[in-house]
């Protein structure tokens, strides 16, 4: 319950204040979005499994954000930002949807 | 704890030579504290071979417990770590315990983090949706795109520039055609006093005929006018009657008439113009003046810095000509 209002509440308060995002947090905000998203497709499967820990996601959450900035960060300095943003969206999003196959099975038993 | 439980038992020696082999001190100890038993051990080789056997033997057991409890204890830690159910209950309880009291904790972190993740996810949706158009385009697309964009801006800047200019324009003529309003004005206002449209003031002189004899003709006066003009008059009023470039005198000696207005001597000339060169200008012997006196008359003229000459005449409006364009 508190994730979902959590989530509502942030996403009214971006769309309230409606910042701009400055320069330097572009090019990470996309993939931290991303890897975040990621934390908690895992967080929910987790709780359907009922292996659910608020420690281990807490720490998923924070070191998935600061690795895949980390990775896209390490990729500018080397000139395949680009391509690391890529790859590590591929990854996340391969995991994304591989929890959210855990979920539906759960959900919907099929 | 090896050395001293043999010794309480010292009657079997076996048993002491036996288990000593196992503490290196033990050997040592044992001819020290009982030289006259050394021949017997030695004299007992047989049971002495025998003996380490049967004492490993016993030996072994010993050590087992003591293995047995470390592996119970590392194994018990080890089941305490990945699954805590079968381990002990009462662990497992307290970690729950533990947990539930560490939740608003957690709860806290969880809804902070699932915030910053809304609230980053709706300004990246908002930040994208900004122009989607731009961040899809190809590097050659924005490359054409910021030539279209500095062109633009040029013909923008080009077109600032001209009318500024026509701006600076329209604001000079403007003040173009104040000035030549203005001069106009001074215009009309000359033409005004010529004229006798409008009351005219300045330095003048005011000259007095008296007329007893009723002798003074037309053409006197006419001559007056005209002589006052060349010394520089210029407006004048007679009788409060103004003079104008149209201005008729008529009637008869005594009953003389101005603009088909009557007037009764005595004559009163006020006229504006320098009060020196008129009256020198009167003054002239065979002039104005002197044909005057000679009619019976007598002239007064006095100059003064201030005449007004505030008669006016009708505007004679031109009923066939008009203005010529130029064209």
């Amino acid at each position: 319950m508190i994730p979902i209002l959590g989530l509502a509440a942030g996403v009214l308060l971006g769309l309230l204040f409606d910042p701009t995002v400055p320069l330097w947090l572009q090019p990470y905000l996309p993939i931290a979005v991303v890897a975040a998203l990621d934390a908690v497709f895992g967080g929910f499967r987790a709780r359907l499994d009922g292996i659910f820990d608020a420690k281990v996601f807490v720490i998923s959450f924070v070191s998935n954000v600061v690795v895949a900035g980390l990775i896209v960060f390490l990729g500018d300095q080397l000139g395949v930002g680009a391509q690391l943003s890529t790859a590590v969206v591929v990854v996340l999003g391969i995991r994304i949807f591989g929890n959210a196959a855990a979920i539906r099975r759960h959900i919907f038993r099929a | 704890m090896s050395t001293d439980q043999p010794r309480p038992p010292s009657g079997p020696p076996d048993d002491d030579v036996v288990r000593h082999p196992f503490g290196r001190g033990s050997r040592g100890e044992q001819p020290a504290d009982d030289p006259a038993d050394v021949p017997a051990t030695v004299q007992e080789p047989e049971p002495g071979e025998e003996s380490p056997e049967p004492a490993a033997a016993e030996v072994e057991p010993e050590p087992e417990p003591e293995l047995e409890d470390e592996s119970r204890e590392v194994r018990a830690s080890e089941v305490q770590a990945p699954a805590p159910e079968p381990a002990a209950p009462e662990a497992a309880g307290t970690r729950i315990r533990a947990r539930r009291r560490r939740d608003p904790l957690a709860a806290a972190l969880i809804g902070v983090l699932t915030l910053l993740l809304g609230f980053a996810f709706a300004v990246q949706v908002r930040n994208v949706g900004d122009d989607p158009q731009l961040a899809a385009a190809r590097e050659e697309d924005l490359v054409r795109i910021l030539d279209d964009v500095n062109a633009r801006e040029e013909r923008l800047r080009e077109q600032i520039a001209e009318q500024r200019t026509a701006l600076e324009q329209l604001t000079s003529s403007g003040s173009q055609t104040e000035a030549a309003l203005e001069a106009t004005r001074q215009r009309a206002e000359a033409i005004g006093i010529l004229n006798g449209t409008i009351a005219a003031q300045g330095p003048g002189l005011i000259m007095t005929v008296r007329d007893p004899d009723r002798a003074i003709r037309v053409a006197d006066i006419l001559d007056a006018i005209q002589e006052l003009r060349g010394a520089g008059a210029e407006t004048m009023q007679i009788d409060d009657v103004r003079v104008g470039v149209s201005t008729a005198v008529t009637g008869e000696p005594g009953d003389l008439m101005i603009d088909g207005r009557p007037i009764t001597s005595p004559y009163e000339f006020v006229v504006i113009g320098s009060p020196q060169n008129m009256e020198t200008a009167m003054n002239i012997p065979g002039g104005v003046a002197p044909r005057f006196t000679s009619r019976g008359g007598s002239v007064e003229i006095t100059q003064s810095d201030e005449v007004v000459v505030d008669a006016l005449r009708p505007l004679d409006t031109p009923q066939y000509a008009s203005p010529d364009t130029g064209d």
